[in-house]
């Protein structure tokens, strides 16, 4: 089958994509993207994580080069809320961008705020629950792995965002996974995002001191953690979508995450390596789609599970 | 390749030539669309290892020099260190390999309207871009002075050229194996009054473009620092290459060497502070100023 009669078209909850392929969070920024790629061009464009009020990251070494990956920890530098909705959003909507915000908070109040105001601006076509803090009331766990807590901060995103306009819950690699991802789909989430960052340490070498003590690991070194914890969620969640994340660099890659269970994948470390990678990816997706015989990438979804695609 | 769009391009280039120079290497690489869009002060980022590697950031290295066009294409040409696996292996590189050239990147060097008198200090091969912004400050009319700054002969770069490039040259060596003995900060202030100077342009690392900040504002002149081109991704998505900045608006913010600098006005940067989100930086949190 020539590529060209590919049908790449995808849906995540009632996000309706032309293809697969989003950027993911906190890995791109549509002015910094644009000289590489046309943002419009990509299924959805995930913005980096926005807060209540303006942060400065984190101090200190940010990044360190680790084999196959990226060790960081940028502390989500953001503009913030206001920020956000009259510099990135604006600009991304003008673009023709389907445009995915990424909110994070570290209380419900800020989350229901943060929804509420995201939710509701022109041009966003879903909304991304980071999860990846400590929350502020009870610190001692990143929000994101405990069940409960998570799935109270779903529940007050959906309640403050319109109805048409998805929340995806993005959950990292952990133990009990699968039990968070049906915590937050009971909890009205439309979809999760399976990500296969996972933490990570490393010492300098002049001064035998950690450059960065507790960071978090991406890039192709995790892609197999990606792959299974995609696997793991669409086995016990058949019907929840997903969406995969973690190392795709190629368009085989991203088959992996959708065979595996994905419907639509996002690609983040390997933007920084080469900006266009989104759009190439996109590309790459379609021609093995199209040496595999296969018409339509929705029905390679979960493939690997045994039922195989029919060509 | 991405002709045609504003900004920068990738490409995939050619590595042309690479030559020792003193401690460091001269590497000329074929990268169509760079030299045209070119200006003294911007880098490029190159990828290391090839298609298989598994290293995922890139190098950045402020231009040396270009040549828009020739038999072979634009080309581009940096001073790299190889101080590290990555440099190492692009030293490595035979003539005619591929290399993946992004570029060119970052806010360059701010040029004086009037013919004005200019001191250029460059620490090691961070001098390698002041080269091509002599070239442009001659075109205006300006004057040149050139401090070359290292700890030892070796780690110099430049000196000859240097006397093509500037009226007068100065060399200083920590060590004092070559020229004065001494750093950027115990030569500059006496340059800058003998020079009459009015603008610094300064690129090496931190501390010495602190001393090229401050001996400019003690002389009253303007400064135009330029931190080392960051390694990460040079577009600005990684957030890893920060600094604290002060803005017009007094305000201190976290900026990117990559694309609101590597050229930074010196007086801008809190010298001091960098490494660190200062308390006082616009949405600093506790838990971030470590």
């Amino acid at each position: 089958m020539t590529p060209d009669k590919v049908d790449l078209s995808c849906e995540v909850g009632d996000l309706r994509m032309p293809n697969p392929v989003m950027t993911a969070s906190g890995c791109a920024g549509g002015r910094e993207l644009a000289p590489f790629l046309e943002v419009a061009d990509l299924g959805a464009f995930v913005t980096g994580s926005v807060t209540l009020d303006p942060c400065a990251g984190a101090g200190g070494r940010r990044l360190v080069e680790t084999p196959s990956g990226v060790l960081h920890r940028t502390g989500l530098q953001n503009p913030g809320l206001q920020g956000f909705l009259t510099g990135e959003l604006p600009w991304l909507a003008q673009r023709g961008a389907r445009t995915v915000a990424s909110i994070a908070a570290g209380t419900l109040g800020e989350y229901a705020e943060l929804a509420r105001r995201v939710g509701n601006s022109p041009g966003v076509r879903a909304v991304e629950v980071n999860l990846d803090l400590p929350g502020r009331e009870a610190p001692a766990r990143r929000l994101g792995e405990d069940p409960y807590q998570a799935g109270k901060v779903v529940a007050v995103v959906r309640r403050e965002v319109p109805r048409g306009i998805p929340v995806l819950a993005k959950l990292v690699w952990q133990p009990g996974l699968v039990d968070l991802a049906g915590a937050v789909a009971r909890e009205g989430a439309e979809a999760v995002v399976v990500s296969g960052q996972v933490p990570g340490a490393a010492i300098d070498r002049a001064t035998l001191a950690p450059s960065v003590a507790s960071g978090t690991v991406s890039g192709p070194a995790v892609h197999a953690v990606a792959v299974h914890a995609v696997w793991q969620v669409h086995t016990a969640l058949p019907d929840l979508p997903i969406v995969g994340v973690g190392g795709v660099r190629t368009g085989w890659d991203a088959l992996e995450l959708v065979l595996a269970g994905a419907r639509a994948v996002q690609v983040g470390t390997a933007a920084l390596h080469d900006p266009g990678s989104p759009a190439r990816v996109v590309e790459e997706l379609r021609a093995e789609l199209g040496a595999l015989g296969i018409d339509s990438v929705a029905r390679a979804v979960g493939a690997a599970h045994g039922q195989g695609v029919s060509r | 390749m991405t002709a045609g769009r504003p900004g920068p391009v990738r490409v995939d280039g050619e590595m042309l030539a690479v030559k020792r120079a003193g401690g460091y290497v001269h590497l000329t690489m074929v990268a169509p669309g760079v030299a045209e869009r070119f200006r003294p002060g911007s880098f490029v980022s190159l990828a290391v290892g090839g298609p298989l590697s598994d290293r995922c950031l890139r190098r950045g290295f402020p231009i040396y020099r270009v040549r828009a066009s020739g038999a072979y294409g634009g080309t581009v040409e940096v001073v790299a260190r190889p101080a590290e696996p990555g440099t190492t292996w692009l030293a490595g590189r035979p003539a005619g390999s591929p290399v993946d050239v992004l570029g060119p990147l970052g806010r360059p060097f701010a040029l004086p309207r009037e013919p004005v008198a200019c001191a250029l200090v460059g620490e090691g091969h961070a001098a390698a871009p002041l080269f091509p912004l002599a070239e442009r400050l001659r075109e205006r009319g300006c004057t040149v002075h050139m401090l070359l700054a290292g700890a030892d002969e070796r780690s110099l770069f430049g000196a000859l050229e240097a006397r093509r490039a500037a009226r007068t040259v100065l060399v200083a060596t920590e060590d004092g194996s070559v020229g004065i003995r001494g750093a950027v900060a115990d030569v500059l202030p006496d340059l800058l009054t003998r020079a009459g100077a009015d603008v610094v342009y300064a690129s090496g690392t931190v501390p010495v473009l602190h001393a090229a900040a401050r001996a400019a504002e003690q002389h009253g002149a303007w400064s135009q620092t330029a931190v080392p081109a960051p390694d990460g991704c040079g577009t600005g998505l990684c957030q890893g290459c920060v600094l604290p900045a002060v803005g017009e608006d007094g305000l201190t913010r976290m900026v990117r060497a990559c694309t609101e600098g590597p050229v930074f006005r010196g007086d801008r940067v809190r010298w001091d502070d960098v490494g660190t989100v200062p308390a006082d930086t616009w949405g600093a949190t506790p838990e971030a100023a470590r």
